[in-house]
């Protein structure tokens, strides 16, 4: 179980995060959703540990992640995998070697164990046959699948997935939803799923987490998300671009900024 | 009135942005020294790091082989040449062993090399570490548990280190013999004289001062170039200005230390 | 793993070469040992050395034969210097040594004219002619002094 106690996040004067508490069920798919800037990212490396938070702590079972000591939470994430938004694949390195190399890290396995482990993660997201092919040959969505193998190879207790089906057709998505769901009951794995994607986040999850600038705006299973009467969360899941999200950033009032008007001018800092 | 304001705010603005910039420089030599110092800390810690060590050797000391062959040949001939001319007037020419040698082993090997070192290895450094934190990849590491500090800078900091030495020893016996080529067969002089005068002149003293020199510029440039590719902004403009700064940085950096440790050693 | 044995083998030879070159530049150049340490010593004092160090170069007939090991001042009058000789040069008992300069401004080197005896000196004997360094400022002060008067 893992729990996220009054978390925030500053980059420099920017709450990228507001004090936020949250609770990741062991054994379910966690989906954190929200537009972009969000907060849903950081708050998914916060948990993960990739950075500090502001204030809070991170809770895994008793230990807090911000306080152990690197040697610890090492060990911690060698029972741990994430699927990065672009595969973050190691580039200096083929396919086969991707894969094996929590294995060959941390594991005194024989090659032979590892060669046949690197054929079912492959076998599994359906790319056995390509071990030789380096990342820079691979399309977004056969690297995501990679990507994928890798975050697996380890069988892995909890996985963090960083939008997992953000930039693949309508297929790589599909699959990639489906293997989520798949390992996840198989394994029983716990997974956190980062998506601003609507339909994958609300099929696949046992609980969702709805952000909206640095606040959670919403939580519970998918399907009292779809039935809330909160008028953000049905914007959002219907992906209107007007009502209380408005889409315009801008600050500064259009017709003031159209007629020059004194004041409104942007000035060149 | 409004033009003394004006100009009162532009000296204000100038001191202002010098201010900023002086703790800025600062701030990231700290940073960048507690990075390097963090990463070296790593060296005994296990998993030992050889492989990657002698891959990197590979990358950036075996990588740098041609560019110092070809810098330290065309570096002696043209000393060889120059030295001539001006060794001729006052008929002196039997002191041209000497001078090329001294040039190149005080002077000109260390520096030149850490140039071109630079050039060539420290800047693929920093793009390749930009690179993998724009990509993700050192957080990937991170999360296969395998400490990015540890096998991506510890490595190539230890490397250069000792890769530096090495090819400005290279640079030094190949400045040496194009100098002996061009000064010898081309120029005439004798060559008995061209090894005698150089082996008489330069004492160990002056070998050991070109080492020690060789050995801190492999190590600042160790430094230097994996903290900017580190702490680069994660995107494109930021590494491409990043790997850019990086040889800027590195490069000064060398002349400065090198005017330091020229005081030290005379 | 092919692969990784090719980069060790040329890891290995760049290794190999530069420290080659290390070796080439202490040993030829720097001349870490060289006569340093071979060759045998012979002592000689002079009432002046005239600016002859450790390192100064030796020479009979010509020919350089060893190095100067050290320069040191005894019973507060007179240098007393260490010659480090090649060991296939001989000196006979007779021989005489002097301080000369290359050309009119050049360094200074120890000259040794050898002896016409059949007896050569052994390590660590004592040179007993020596002739110091031809002073041209005392020279020239003594021509002056010598005109006035």
């Amino acid at each position: 179980m893992i729990r996220g106690e009054h978390l925030s996040k500053l980059y420099g004067d920017v709450a990228a995060l507001t004090p936020t508490d949250i609770h990741i069920r062991s054994g379910k798919i966690t989906a954190i959703m929200g537009g972009s800037g969000s907060g849903k990212t950081t708050l998914l490396r916060l948990l993960a540990g990739l950075e500090k938070p502001s204030s809070g702590h991170v809770w895994y079972g008793d230990e807090d992640l911000c306080a152990i000591a690197d040697k610890r939470l090492y060990e911690l994430r060698q029972s741990m995998g994430m699927l990065f938004q672009y595969s973050a694949l190691l580039n200096s390195m083929n396919v086969y070697d991707n894969v094996a190399f929590p294995l060959h890290e941390h594991t005194e396995l024989d090659e032979t164990v590892i060669q046949t482990m690197v054929s079912m993660k492959l076998e599994q997201v359906g790319l056995r046959g390509f071990e030789d092919m380096m990342p820079s040959e691979l399309s977004g969505g056969m690297a995501k699948r990679v990507a994928f193998a890798r975050a697996m190879a380890m069988d892995p207790k909890i996985v963090f997935f960083d939008e997992p089906t953000s930039g693949l057709d309508p297929i790589s998505a599909g699959v990639i939803s489906t293997l989520i769901q798949n390992t996840a009951e198989k394994n029983r794995m716990t997974s956190i799923v980062v998506t601003h994607d609507v339909k994958a986040g609300l099929s696949i999850a046992d609980h969702v987490i709805l952000l909206w600038q640095g606040r959670i705006i919403a939580k519970g299973p998918p399907d009292s998300i779809r039935d809330s009467d909160d008028e953000r969360v049905q914007q959002f899941l219907e992906g209107r671009p007007n009502g209380p999200i408005p889409f315009s950033r801008s600050t500064t009032s259009y017709i003031d900024d159209l007629t020059h008007r004194p004041g409104t001018v942007r000035l060149e800092s | 009135m409004s033009e003394l304001s004006i100009k009162q705010s532009a000296i204000a603005v100038f001191f202002g942005r010098l201010g900023r910039h002086a703790l800025r420089g600062l701030e990231q030599l700290g940073d960048g020294t507690m990075l390097g110092l963090n990463a070296l800390a790593l060296i005994f810690a296990r998993p030992w790091q050889g492989k990657h060590f002698v891959l990197q050797l590979y990358a950036l000391g075996v990588g740098s082989l041609v560019i110092i062959v070809i810098t330290g040949a065309f570096t002696g001939m043209v000393l060889a040449l120059q030295g001539y001319y001006t060794l001729a007037k006052f008929g002196s020419e039997s002191l041209l062993g000497a001078g090329v040698g001294m040039s190149i082993i005080r002077e000109l090997g260390p520096v030149l090399g850490a140039f071109m070192i630079i050039g060539r290895a420290g800047s693929s450094i920093t793009a390749e570490i930009g690179i993998m934190r724009v990509t993700e990849q050192t957080d990937a590491l991170e999360m296969m548990a395998v400490n990015p500090r540890q096998r991506i800078l510890l490595p190539r900091i230890v490397a250069v280190t000792l890769a530096v030495p090495l090819l400005v020893a290279l640079f030094d016996v190949i400045g040496i013999g194009s100098g002996y080529i061009v000064g010898v067969e081309l120029l005439g002089v004798n060559p008995g004289a061209y090894m005698a005068e150089l082996i008489a002149k330069i004492t160990m003293h002056d070998i050991y001062g070109g080492w020690v020199k060789a050995v801190v510029f492999g190590f600042m440039i160790g430094m230097i170039c994996t903290y900017m590719g580190y702490r680069s902004e994660p995107t494109t403009e930021g590494v491409a200005r990043a790997t850019t700064q990086a040889v800027v940085v590195a490069s000064v950096g060398v002349l400065i230390v090198d005017y330091i440790l020229t005081s030290f050693f005379l | 793993m092919q692969a990784y044995r090719k980069v060790e083998i040329s890891v290995g030879l760049f290794v190999f070469l530069g420290l080659l070159s290390i070796g080439w530049l202490a040993l030829k150049i720097g001349q870490v040992g060289g006569v340093g340490s071979s060759g045998y010593t012979l002592n000689a004092d002079f009432d002046d050395v005239g600016g002859v160090r450790k390192g100064s170069d030796i020479m009979m007939a010509g020919v350089i034969i060893g190095r100067v090991d050290t320069v040191s001042l005894t019973n507060s009058d007179h240098a007393s210097v260490v010659l480090r000789i090649h060991n296939d040069v001989k000196i006979a008992d007779d021989s005489f040594v002097s301080v000369r300069t290359k050309g009119i401004i050049g360094d200074r080197y120890i000259r040794i004219t050898q002896g016409s005896d059949d007896t050569f000196l052994k390590a660590g004997d004592e040179i007993e002619e020596t002739e110091s360094a031809i002073n041209i400022e005392d020279l020239i002060s003594k021509y002056i002094f010598s005109g006035k008067e």
